[in-house]
């Protein structure tokens, strides 16, 4: 190996690295175990379009209402887009009714008129007492833990039965 | 599309008008449309500085167990001293310790201390006292709490939203009282038959009488008072018509360490 020299001062050659993976075979397979453990939840759904969801409406409350009658407190739509945020505002509204400077509401008006009570496990879970099939199938398709349900009860079912 | 300098600003603050107006301006074009509205409930109970009395003469173990178990019932209290399973069982010291009061009774000398003395009456000695939240006028509980989940509400009672509770605990800290309880566990197993209108709570949050909130938005009495049968007396203290200022005028009552100035307002008829 020679040194050469340039304007800047003497230097040595630069050494001769083979192009070449040192311990290919260590190096491949580790790669390989690597993207396969990384990437092993993604199999099952590979290539699988998931179907939306399809919430059931059908409990017993539900199945009672004459067909007009079947509505929910806002347009379905509206619902799908902004029930958490309407679940937001009727607990501020009635857990928080009366401090200073907050309305007393525990009702909640809908545009045409009916009156509600604002309460998620006496009202919403009234008539969708299927907790598994309605809420449970969205919020699980779209990867949120709501935690309502560490301490509201499920109790719509035993709601109805009392009815 | 050329546009002069009056034709921009005309339009610009046409749009400001539009963007600051928002919600007003369309309630302004329609109103009642832009949303839903909420509404009070006509039935509810209303008052100014809710109280209670406790004729304490009129008071026997009997009463206060159904008290008790009239409260515990209708919002969830979880029983970890008698779990409904056995094998939820717990160790009496753990129990203790894990146990969540929103009433309870205990004796004189630990009711009011300082008041008691060598020679009290037998019967005030035996006597079991009925003891809640004080929904006091000046909670320190309120003051203390880093996130307002403890608030007074305008008609005096001292209400949490579990919501925000963060379970800091100094607000069991402030409360002289002993009124709070922490839920040191999941307390969902320990409760024997899920009232299914009103919500468990969750391990981390502390609890603590509401005064019933929930069912005086219905028009009812708290659940103590319609189990007590005339014992505890729920009322208007700024109504002098009130059933609670009637026996306020009427008897002598005392307050539990009304010394240290947080103004209790649940008064007792010894």
């Amino acid at each position: 190996m020679a040194d050469y020299k340039n304007e800047f001062g003497v230097f040595a050659e630069r050494p001769k690295v083979p192009k070449k993976i040192y311990d290919a075979k260590y190096v491949i397979a580790g790669l390989i175990v690597f993207f396969a453990l990384a990437t092993f939840t993604l199999w099952p759904n590979l290539g699988k379009t998931i179907p939306a969801p399809q919430p059931k409406l059908d409990t017993p409350v539900i199945q009672k209402l004459a067909a007009a009658d079947r509505k929910c407190v806002l347009p379905t739509p509206e619902m799908r887009s902004t029930h958490m945020q309407m679940l937001v505002d009727w607990r501020e509204n009635v857990v928080r009714s009366k401090e200073k400077g907050a309305p007393g509401v525990r009702e909640f008006v809908t545009p045409d008129g009916k009156k509600y009570l604002a309460s998620l496990t006496n009202t919403c879970m009234n008539c969708h007492s299927n907790k598994a099939e309605f809420c449970d199938t969205c919020h699980n398709y779209a990867a949120v833990t709501p935690n309502c349900w560490g301490c509201h009860l499920e109790t719509g079912k035993k709601l109805a039965e009392a009815k | 599309m050329g546009m002069d300098r009056r034709e921009f600003i005309r339009l610009a603050g046409l749009s400001a008008l539009l963007g600051l107006g928002g919600k007003g301006a369309l309630e302004i074009v329609r109103p009642g449309q832009a949303e839903a509205a909420f509404e009070a409930e006509p039935k509810a109970l209303e008052g100014k500085r809710w109280a209670m009395v406790v004729n304490q003469k009129k008071l026997d173990e009997q009463t206060a167990a159904k008290c008790l178990a009239a409260c515990h019932r209708v919002h969830n209290v979880p029983n970890y001293k008698n779990p409904p399973d056995a094998k939820l069982a717990l160790d009496p010291e753990v129990a203790n310790r894990y146990e969540i009061k929103w009433i309870w009774t205990e004796h004189f000398h630990n009711a009011f201390p300082g008041e008691e003395h060598d020679h009290l009456a037998d019967s005030v000695k035996a006597m079991p006292f009925m003891l809640l939240c004080n929904h006091c006028a000046n909670p320190p509980c309120v003051r203390v709490c880093p996130t307002k989940a403890t608030f007074q509400r305008d008609d005096g009672i001292v209400m949490m939203d579990m919501h925000r509770c963060i379970g800091c605990r100094f607000c069991m800290a402030g409360c002289p009282f002993g009124a709070r309880s922490f839920n040191w566990r999941d307390p969902r197993p320990y409760v024997k038959d899920q009232y299914p209108g009103y919500p468990t709570r969750e391990i981390g949050v502390v609890e603590k009488c509401t005064f019933c909130v929930e069912r005086l938005a219905q028009g009812l009495m708290p659940a103590c008072v319609e189990a007590s049968r005339g014992v505890l007396t729920f009322g208007d203290l700024a109504d002098p018509k009130s059933p609670v200022r009637e026996l306020l005028r009427t008897y002598f009552t005392i307050r539990r360490k009304a010394h240290l100035g947080t103004n209790p307002q649940i008064y007792y008829i010894v």
